[in-house]
């Protein structure tokens, strides 16, 4: 089995131990995934702000840098999601494309789709808050969206973790409401964005969070940017850290914030 | 207090945004009254085992409506013709409002009451009218006090959520002579019910809105939950139902789908208290139906925006939305504000309310709430490159994307820049990082800056595995680049 590893631009240069522990997840199960340096984005910012032309190009080289792999793994469901729902317009009707898109998956999907594990052996004795991230959410059903009344599917990244030992997933009133991040929104809506990211704070607050994870790490830098300038102790960690048996780091051990 | 502004904010929605924000604890009130009614929406929908296949059921009607809409349009004007209704034609907005004036004039109407109607807000009907001489009160309480206070509805089912009962008592105290300070909800509507019953018995015109018209029968349907449509139209002996084209369903059963997803959507009810039907006239009296495109048709002819047309205006995009909860309705400026607002408005003034498609984290909340499932969040995102397109976005946007393509598209760029911004940053004395400049460093820490790039660290554990055991990168696989 032949995988390439697509790692989202930002976790490449400001959260290496994300893809590195994504890297060690998968041969746990097996899989020795390759990082083609070509790779640097799948053009989301771009697009999100309306500039397809300027999203053409990396598109067009996804495919190229992609193509002649059995599958491509992700550790982010909006990048994935990117690919999936949102590079049509660059490939109409193009069956390498097609057959790529079909081929492209977020981690934790292709953990329980591809690999078929349903859960992980190990330990992660902690009270962990799961932010449901919108784009694995609602794009690629990691699970069952609050909207939706067909509760049929299962939550793949909830699922992953269940049974690690000791873990303790914290309850929150409202179990999958927005962050508030949004790519340039969080910059452009910046009071909006924080309001929406400092609620989700107070709820996970309120929950009894030690360590906040999700499957998109974009979400976590905006709540976790929140976090440090308030000198909250949560740990933040991407799903994959926790699933290759990372420790969380909590600021009152590292003995205060790191910048 | 200052009111919110009615007309857009000059600098669009992001700075309308913030000062809704500022006042955090109303800015939370709202958050939580809203919320509040989209967990009632929840449990309205969880109670019926065939929510989602009635969703499904109600875009294939509307779907197959909005592409047989010219047929169905004609069927729907013989049926009520045939019932004695006079059925009119307006190409937009003022030609509406024209053909209103028109009817009233006619029969010497002074004095009008209107239920809700988005339609007639669109259009700017009641300015038009009293520029005219007309008194036009709303009689929808969260109406009637929003136009008392001299601002426009924020939302579209609940128009005066962005009120607290103490701005409702001073409103009373200020119009209709309520004890200055009392703000016991059930005195204030009953002194609401006072002054508008006296409205009612005055009344020379009824004006309503129209939740559906069914093609087959030439019927229309008006839902309300305060009984003030049916009490609007009952006096007088003319009735002017305004509707936009797109308000169509082909067969009466239709109405059965569209009917139980309307009040669990917008408020969490099985049924709207009141759901009329009227087909034709009274003996006697005149039943005026007036149908406005006002850009329907072009929406229509898009490929990109049609589903829009679905809108039955319920509002629960509204609720559900997590911008909308924490901006209130006024910041977005137009007459239907939150997800679906966000689409209709630009699509009819693309300049005006160019900051509301990014008004929207494209959580896709909206899409999934939507019972008429528009896929909100994917149009606001087309909405978007269509702005790009007619160059009606940011310069400093459209120059700083051009140039992250730029770094983007070339791999020793990107990581050459990252390796310098990784460097540089932590150097940087705190006020060069930290500054106005910086809206993510206004409430937020930038992420820490790691001394090696997962790439560089990747060739290092690469070349650290192969080297003691060459065998083992057979297992591996060869990379494509």
């Amino acid at each position: 089995m032949k995988v390439g590893l697509f790692i989202p631009c930002y976790v490449d240069q400001l959260y290496p131990d994300v893809a590195m522990a994504t890297v060690e997840v998968l041969e746990r199960f097996g899989v020795h995934a390759d990082f083609p340096t070509a790779q640097t984005c799948c053009g989301q910012p771009m697009a999100n702000s309306g500039c397809t032309g300027d999203t053409r190009p990396l598109a067009e080289a996804f495919l190229r840098i992609f193509s002649g792999y059995d599958y491509v793994v992700c550790p982010s469901g909006s990048c994935v999601s990117m690919v999936r729902h949102h590079y049509e317009e660059y490939f109409h009707n193009n069956p390498t494309f097609e057959a790529l898109k079909a081929r492209t998956f977020e981690l934790c999907e292709f953990l329980v789709d591809v690999l078929k594990i349903k859960s992980v052996a190990g330990k992660f004795p902690h009270k962990v808050g799961l932010h449901q991230s919108c784009h694995g959410l609602r794009e690629l059903h990691l699970g069952p969206p609050t909207e939706l009344m067909n509760k049929g599917t299962p939550n793949k990244v909830k699922q992953l973790l269940a049974e690690l030992d000791g873990i303790e997933f914290t309850s929150l009133q409202r179990p999958d409401e927005c962050c508030g991040f949004g790519g340039t929104f969080a910059v452009a809506e910046e009071a909006v964005s924080c309001m929406m990211g400092q609620d989700r704070l107070a709820d996970h607050q309120q929950a009894g969070t030690h360590v906040l994870t999700a499957a998109d790490m974009s979400c976590l830098m905006h709540l976790e940017g929140l976090l440090r300038r308030q000198g909250k102790d949560v740990a933040v960690m991407h799903v994959a850290q926790i699933l290759a048996g990372r420790e969380p780091q909590f600021a009152s051990q590292r003995g205060g914030t790191s910048s | 207090m200052s009111h919110p502004s009615a007309q857009p904010h000059s600098a669009g929605h992001p700075a309308a945004a913030d000062a809704f924000v500022a006042n955090e604890p109303r800015a939370h009130w709202h958050d939580k009254a809203l919320w509040f009614i989209r967990e009632k929406r929840d449990r309205a929908a969880a109670s019926l085992p065939e929510w989602e296949t009635l969703r499904d059921r109600a875009a294939q009607i509307k779907a197959h409506t909005i592409a047989n809409l010219p047929h169905y349009l004609e069927e729907f004007e013989a049926n009520a013709q045939r019932m004695g209704v006079k059925v009119h034609w307006a190409a937009d907005a003022k030609e509406h409002n024209k053909i209103v004036l028109g009817i009233l004039q006619q029969h010497n109407a002074k004095k009008v009451v209107k239920s809700k109607s988005m339609l007639t807000e669109e259009c700017h009907l009641n300015p038009f009218l009293e520029q005219h001489g007309i008194e036009v009160v709303d009689t929808d309480l969260g109406e009637r006090i929003v136009q008392l206070r001299e601002e426009p509805p924020s939302h579209i089912v609940l128009p005066a959520i962005h009120l607290k009962k103490q701005d409702v008592g001073d409103t009373f105290a200020t119009h209709l002579g309520t004890t200055p300070g009392a703000d016991d909800p059930q005195y204030l509507t009953e002194a609401a019910r006072g002054h508008l019953r006296e409205k009612f018995v005055a009344a020379d015109v009824g004006i309503t809105g129209v939740n559906f018209a069914v093609a087959e029968t030439g019927g229309i349907v008006v839902c309300t939950n305060e009984g003030n449509a049916d009490l609007g139209v009952a006096l007088p002996s003319v009735h002017i139902a305004c509707m936009g084209i797109e308000k169509l369903l082909p067969r009466a059963a239709d109405l059965a789908v569209f009917v139980r997803l309307l009040a669990r959507s917008a408020t969490g009810q099985p049924i709207t208290t009141y759901t009329s039907h009227f087909h034709g006239p009274r003996p006697g009296c005149e039943l005026h139906i007036v149908m406005v495109d006002n850009g329907r048709s072009d929406i229509r002819a898009s490929d990109d925006f049609r589903r829009s047309l679905n809108c039955i205006r319920c509002g629960a995009c509204m609720n559900t939305c997590p911008v909308y909860r924490r901006s209130g309705g006024h910041s977005y400026g137009s007459t239907v504000p939150g997800p679906i607002g966000s689409i209709l408005s630009p699509a009819m003034e693309p300049e005006k309310h160019k900051s509301l498609p990014f008004a929207c984290s494209l959580c896709g909340s909206c899409t999934d709430v939507c019972p008429v499932k528009i896929d909100l969040h994917h149009q606001l995102l087309t909405f978007r490159r269509e702005l790009a397109l007619k160059n009606l976005i940011p310069l400093s946007k459209r120059v700083s994307m051009k140039l992250l393509s730029f770094v983007l598209s070339r791999t020793w760029l990107f990581a050459v820049g990252g390796k310098v911004m990784r460097w540089v940053m932590p150097k940087l004395p705190r006020f060069m990082v930290y500054n106005r400049m910086n809206a993510w460093g206004k409430q937020r820490e930038l992420p820490p800056m790691p001394p090696q790039s997962f790439r560089e660290l990747y060739a290092i554990r690469k070349h650290m595995v192969n080297k003691p055991n060459g065998e083992a990168s057979s297992h591996s696989t060869k990379g494509a680049a």
